[in-house]
């Protein structure tokens, strides 16, 4: 069981204390009962509490629920919503620690947000295994019944079109949203697709309204986030920290050379300037926080990520299809000691190419990661191209699944 | 007309279906390959495969008017539609019927493309590689020109040019399905110095 | 009011009508697929943008209103 850690200034909200999973009658006593509000009064909590989706995108969650739900008087079609549980990003630990404690906490927030958009129909998807959710399940006495929907293990198998397709019977691959998921999604009903924690949170804002949910945080980014924290030598941990904390204080940087900050769309900052920066919605993304220590290599690193990106396009897509794969050889190169030839302008044209010319923001995560690394490790590429590297311990750092 | 001329109109206009019919399967089969036709742009492959689809469905009309018209052969109206019900010839006859109706499946789905979508007019426009075997069948078994040189080695020629574009299309869907991220990746990994 | 051009990558193959219809607003990729301006299609081009959507092999591409 991944380690939790509570002492970071503020009381947990979402992670059952003591680490132990907390069943339907716990889970009462902590947090008290469900109080089912009419749906626009839950509306405008939500848009006071300023809660922003936890699944990476931090779009405003009332601003998703009022469409979905306008979507749905629109139409004529009563919507679905989904609970995103996949957490198909390798290095987040995130959704399945919380899925796992707070079951309950996620299923209500499931409720809730199935009361505000007026849907008749909800889904919870779950990587694998978690057979504990049917009975956290057979346990309650939901307004709306849920079903449990499995996965496949893809990275893009929890992005929220592929998501709605494969709860509604088809391939768990990106579509192209012309109509948009929340207006055309599952069953050809608006869709609402939220991630797990931003649904526990929702639970706790219908409990304690938007003025608690302030209480945390910062007045422009309010709230609390997950993240998963990667330190070499230590147990991965799962934390809960406040926006605006300095992210020096949730990952130690004493010794590193560079963070991984959101998961592997996201960016590598190097650990001086990532210590001073606040937890902030638009860049915690999947809320990874991973340390690079200074022996090792972080173009190594990137290389072998870039390799499972590669390798996770669904390839429908030419510009993904075609330059995924190229930049992920180009950048094998670049990973090693050697001459570097025209890789580095390679890459950078192709980037340039693959990036919003997808269905989905594969391809743009991709880049992001990409040119994060070039910035932050030039010192180091610039050592390959000489022939040396700075490193000495050539450990893989950063969790990437097989493959097949 | 006399039933001669008709019958001699029929063949003529059939003949004409067998050439034009499998240029146009020839155009779709480029389309589908992306192929570039010398001195024609690429929404020329296109407007030709159309338009030549339209000319060959206008002369089949032709041929089946000389057939219901020529009271010698006793072909009526209800023929053209319904399969293997004619007095003359029922089988042969009936191949045409099939071919006919497969390919006004096609017809009607193209007129209608935009409105029933990719996937649907897809999968109806296969059965122009049906139509196309069935109607030169038809044209064989039932053709008084069937025995003579030319008649021959025109559909021996037709035969060879559709069975050699279907033999590249399939060749290229089975190449293009192999296109693989992970296929890529190995290509891509595989030409580094 | 102006239309733009939507593409659905998913299904695009590249066939390429859609960069000879509308030279100034589509250009292929070094891979062949359709680079678009993301501008909206003034009017002396809607009328070719209009045959470049119902031409296209595999209707990838659409005319959206706004």
């Amino acid at each position: 069981m991944t380690a939790t850690v509570s002492d970071l200034h503020m009381s947990p909200r979402l992670l059952a204390p003591g680490g132990a999973p907390a069943d339907l009658t716990t889970h009462e006593q902590r947090y008290g009962p469900l109080p089912y509000g009419d749906p626009a009064a839950l509306l405008r909590a939500v848009a006071e509490s300023g809660l922003t989706g936890r699944g990476g995108a931090a779009f405003p969650a009332h601003r998703k629920l009022a469409a979905v739900a306008e979507a749905g008087r629109r139409t004529g079609r009563a919507p679905v919503v989904v609970a995103n549980g996949a957490e198909s990003e390798p290095a987040s630990r995130k959704d399945r620690t919380l899925l796992a404690l707070s079951p309950h906490l996620v299923l209500d927030g499931l409720q809730v947000a199935a009361r505000a958009v007026g849907a008749a129909a909800a889904y919870l998807a779950v990587e694998e295994g978690a057979s504990y959710l049917e009975s956290a399940l057979a346990h309650r006495r939901d307004p709306v019944a849920v079903q449990v929907v499995r996965l496949p293990k893809r990275f893009l198998a929890g992005q929220s079109s592929a998501l709605a397709r494969f709860v509604g019977g088809g391939a768990a691959l990106p579509a192209h949203q012309n109509p948009p998921v929340r207006e055309r999604g599952v069953g050809k009903a608006p869709t609402l697709v939220q991630n797990v924690e931003t649904l526990a949170h929702l639970a706790l804002v219908a409990r304690y309204g938007a003025h608690w949910f302030r209480t945390a945080g910062t007045p422009a980014q309010p709230g609390s986030a997950l993240c998963t924290v990667h330190v070499p030598g230590y147990e991965l941990r799962v934390v809960e920290a406040p926006f605006g904390m300095p992210l020096g204080r949730i990952v130690p940087v004493d010794g590193m050379s560079a963070v991984l900050l959101g998961g592997y769309h996201g960016a590598w900052i190097p650990a001086a300037e990532a210590a001073q920066l606040p937890l902030d919605a638009t860049t915690t993304g999947a809320g990874v926080l991973a340390a690079l220590p200074a022996d090792r290599c972080g173009l190594a690193e990137t290389a072998r990520v870039l390799r499972y990106l590669a390798l996770q396009s669904a390839g429908q897509c030419g510009p993904c299809l075609n330059g995924l794969p190229r930049i992920a050889a180009a950048f094998q190169t670049l990973a090693a000691p050697g001459p570097q030839g025209t890789d580095r302008a390679d890459i950078a044209r192709w980037a340039g190419l693959v990036e919003g010319r997808g269905a989905c923001h594969h391809p743009d995560g991709t880049v992001r990661l990409v040119r994060s690394a070039l910035t932050t490790f030039t010192p180091e590429l610039d050592a390959h191209a000489r022939g040396l590297c700075t490193a000495t311990d050539r450990t893989p750092l950063l969790p990437v699944p097989q493959e097949h | 007309m006399t039933s001669e001329t008709l019958w001699y109109a029929n063949r003529a206009t059939g003949a004409v279906c067998l050439v034009l019919f499998t240029v146009v399967v020839l155009l779709g089969i480029a389309v589908r390959l992306r192929g570039k036709i010398p001195g024609l742009p690429r929404f020329g492959t296109v407007s030709l495969h159309r338009t030549l689809s339209l000319s060959a469905t206008a002369f089949l009309a032709l041929h089946i008017a000389f057939a219901v018209i020529d009271s010698y052969v006793g072909i009526s109206v209800l023929d053209v539609l319904v399969p293997f019900a004619s007095d003359y010839q029922p089988i042969w006859l009936g191949l045409g019927t099939v071919a006919l109706d497969l390919m006004l499946a096609v017809l009607v789905t193209s007129l209608l493309r935009a409105r029933i979508g990719h996937r649907t007019w897809r999968a109806v426009h296969w059965l122009a590689y049906v139509s196309w075997p069935v109607a030169l069948v038809h044209g064989i078994g039932i053709g008084t020109d069937s025995g003579t040189d030319w008649m021959t080695w025109l559909t021996v020629s037709c035969v060879a040019a559709v069975v050699a574009a279907f033999g590249i299309r399939v060749a290229h869907s089975a190449r293009a399905a192999r296109r693989t991220p992970a296929a890529l990746l190995r290509t891509a990994e595989g030409a580094r110095p | 009011m102006d239309p733009r051009i939507d593409i659905d990558r998913t299904t695009c193959q590249a066939h390429g009508l859609c960069a000879e219809l509308l030279p100034e607003h589509i250009t292929p990729d070094e891979w062949g697929y359709p680079l678009v301006a993301g501008t909206p299609v003034p009017a002396r081009a809607v009328k070719r943008a209009r045959r470049a959507a119902s031409d296209c092999p595999v209707l990838a591409l659409k005319l959206t209103a706004r």
